[in-house]
């Protein structure tokens, strides 16, 4: 009979050419969606031809968890709120991360080769630590624990103490050295303790808002992972290989650039534990000025030109869809409304547009941070919606921690009206002196309300 | 095959693979980040066949809980990921009707 078997290869070289093709087109808006499409039907396909696999037992346990863990993916993913993205694509990368290093420790159960052995140590360490580190950076995105940097006295120290601990137990690992106390397993289990201890003491220092560098870090990590996993069975597998690698590789040229977009370095990122530290000495002049949703409708409205620059705040308060309203209200009266969208607005890249995307705005009035900068000097009026380091002057001043950002520099519009919920810092917790300008109006209250608000006012006008 | 030949294949695989990352990604606009760090992540979850080999095979119960698990995880990073892909990129997709856009 046809060896069934022999399809598997194939089908695993074909999934590979279409991953490609689905990430080639993922690079594009217009041909972005069909791009997951192919990926998605590759992978279901690759799903299934490992079932072939010869000599393979344990149908019903495979079957089993392929239903729990699918089945919580694919709900918790459908019901989770646009706004909380970031932290789900954080915890599917952890759980990618996790599963290699599970694949990593039954290969090292096993009988081994010590050069398969030694990349299962390789893989099995990044993926414990991607796995412990991504649930730490969902658990503070989610709010579960504090998330603004956890620090402590000698933290370095510590975490290089612990990473270089999991390192000599690897060793201890594949070499079994007489002179070891520890059994084979014990060490084994010693080095995947101490890989997700420095997971989690790497991502405690670092703040919420350096937090999506971290999880394209921790993806471009379990990429990795996954391709090492690739090398710990009889015959390679490269599908493994070829699709963990090319995450790898992707991922950490992703997590750049995203570094680039906020002017810091990934080194500074990790190790920089930013916003712990208060700058002082700078006393800012002025008083924060309230202004009346009424007297912001009428500004609005006879104004010619209005930039709105939305940050999370927007989001959070899901105020999306009063602010397309605002925006026709204003359009049907004559404004010119543009949107000016930082590249970190939002808790990732892009994050912002997809909001306002999803809200029915539409894509050309959207500007980068370059392209809308040199306008704000002929603005009337500047609307920003619950956005706070991303137009803080203090990133232009020497010696704040902020120094360096690339910033909209909305104060250079005539009028600018910051809608806040309160009187808190944003989240580097760094006071914004754009708030005590005196071309600058506060409108306090929770965003969606609050448009609302300035909605029927101008309505009415 | 031999195990250096052996070894300089995954060389030569590795290397082109990484490049082919690299390419892929390089000249992305920003609007896109999200969308890739995530499509990325989904197609990370391909560890799922590596885990269900790892526990198709596994012989001791030891192995057995450890493969489940990674099964387990496995699977909800690709269902997971896609989902969330599939949504970002929704409303990327230019035939898609604009909610109130009459209004």
């Amino acid at each position: 009979m046809f060896d069934l078997s022999l399809v598997i290869d194939p089908v695993y070289i074909a999934t590979i050419i279409i991953f490609i093709i689905g990430l080639q087109r993922m690079s594009h808006p217009l041909t972005a969606r069909s791009g997951i499409v192919w990926a998605g039907a590759a992978m279901l396909i690759a799903t299934l031809v490992t079932f072939l696999t010869p000599a393979l037992s344990n149908f019903a346990l495979i079957a089993l968890g392929i239903v729990i863990g699918g089945g919580f993916g694919y709900f918790a993913a459908k019901r989770v709120a646009m706004t909380d993205m970031p932290q789900m694509v954080a915890i599917y990368n952890g759980m990618g991360g996790g599963a290699a290093a599970g694949v990593a420790a039954v290969h090292l159960l096993g009988p081994t080769h010590f050069a398969t052995a030694s990349l299962a140590v390789v893989g099995g360490l990044i993926g414990a630590v991607s796995f412990s580190g991504s649930i730490i950076a969902f658990l503070k995105l989610q709010g579960w624990i504090r998330p603004r940097p956890i620090t402590f006295p000698g933290q370095q120290i510590v975490n290089m103490a612990v990473l270089a601990l999991a390192v000599i137990s690897g060793i201890l690992v594949l070499f079994q050295p007489s002179w070891s106390p520890l059994t084979y397993t014990a060490s084994l289990w010693l080095f995947f303790l101490l890989s997700l201890a420095f997971g989690i003491l790497m991502a405690l220092p670092i703040g919420g808002a350096d937090m999506p560098v971290v999880i394209s870090l921790f993806n471009a990590l379990t990429g990795l992972a996954v391709g090492l996993d690739g090398f710990s069975f009889a015959t390679p597998n490269y599908a493994m290989v070829i699709a963990g690698i090319i995450v790898g590789a992707a991922g950490s040229l992703l997590t750049v650039m995203m570094a680039r977009a906020m002017n810091r370095s990934v080194r500074n990122i990790l190790f920089g534990a930013f916003g712990a530290s208060e700058e002082t000495g700078v006393e800012i002049q002025g008083s924060m000025k309230a202004i009346e949703a009424d007297d912001v409708a009428v500004m609005l409205a006879y104004a010619e030109k209005v930039i709105i620059v939305p940050g999370y705040g927007m989001a959070v308060a899901q105020a999306q869809q009063k602010v397309k309203e605002l925006m026709d209200q204003l359009e049907s009266k004559g404004v010119l409304v543009k949107f000016g969208i930082h590249p970190v607005a939002g808790r990732m890249p892009g994050h912002m547009n997809v909001l306002l995307a999803e809200a029915g705005i539409p894509y050309d009035h959207l500007f980068d941070r370059d392209e809308i900068n040199p306008e704000f000097q002929g603005t009337d009026v500047v609307l920003v919606i619950g956005a706070n380091d991303v137009v803080n002057p203090a990133a232009h001043r020497q010696g704040s921690p902020l120094y360096g950002m690339p910033i909209l520099d909305v104060e250079q519009a005539k009028n600018v009206i910051v809608l806040k919920r309160g009187q808190g810092k944003g989240f580097a917790g760094i006071e914004n002196d754009l708030f005590y300008r005196d071309n600058t109006r506060m409108l306090y209250g929770d965003a969606k309300e609050t448009l609302g608000t300035v909605v029927q006012a101008v309505k009415k006008l | 095959m031999s195990d250096i030949s052996m070894f300089w294949t995954a060389v030569c695989i590795v290397v082109l693979a990484a490049f082919t990352g690299y390419v892929v990604i390089s000249r992305v606009p920003v609007i896109l980040h999200t969308p890739l760090m995530s499509g990325s992540n989904f197609i990370h979850g391909i560890i799922l066949i590596g885990a269900m080999v790892a526990l198709g095979l596994a012989t001791t119960l030891e192995q057995q809980v450890i493969g489940f698990i990674a099964v387990v995880l496995g699977a909800a990073n690709v269902t997971g990921g896609y989902v969330i892909t599939e949504r970002i990129l929704q409303m990327f997709d230019p035939g898609r009707k604009r909610p109130g856009k009459e209004a």
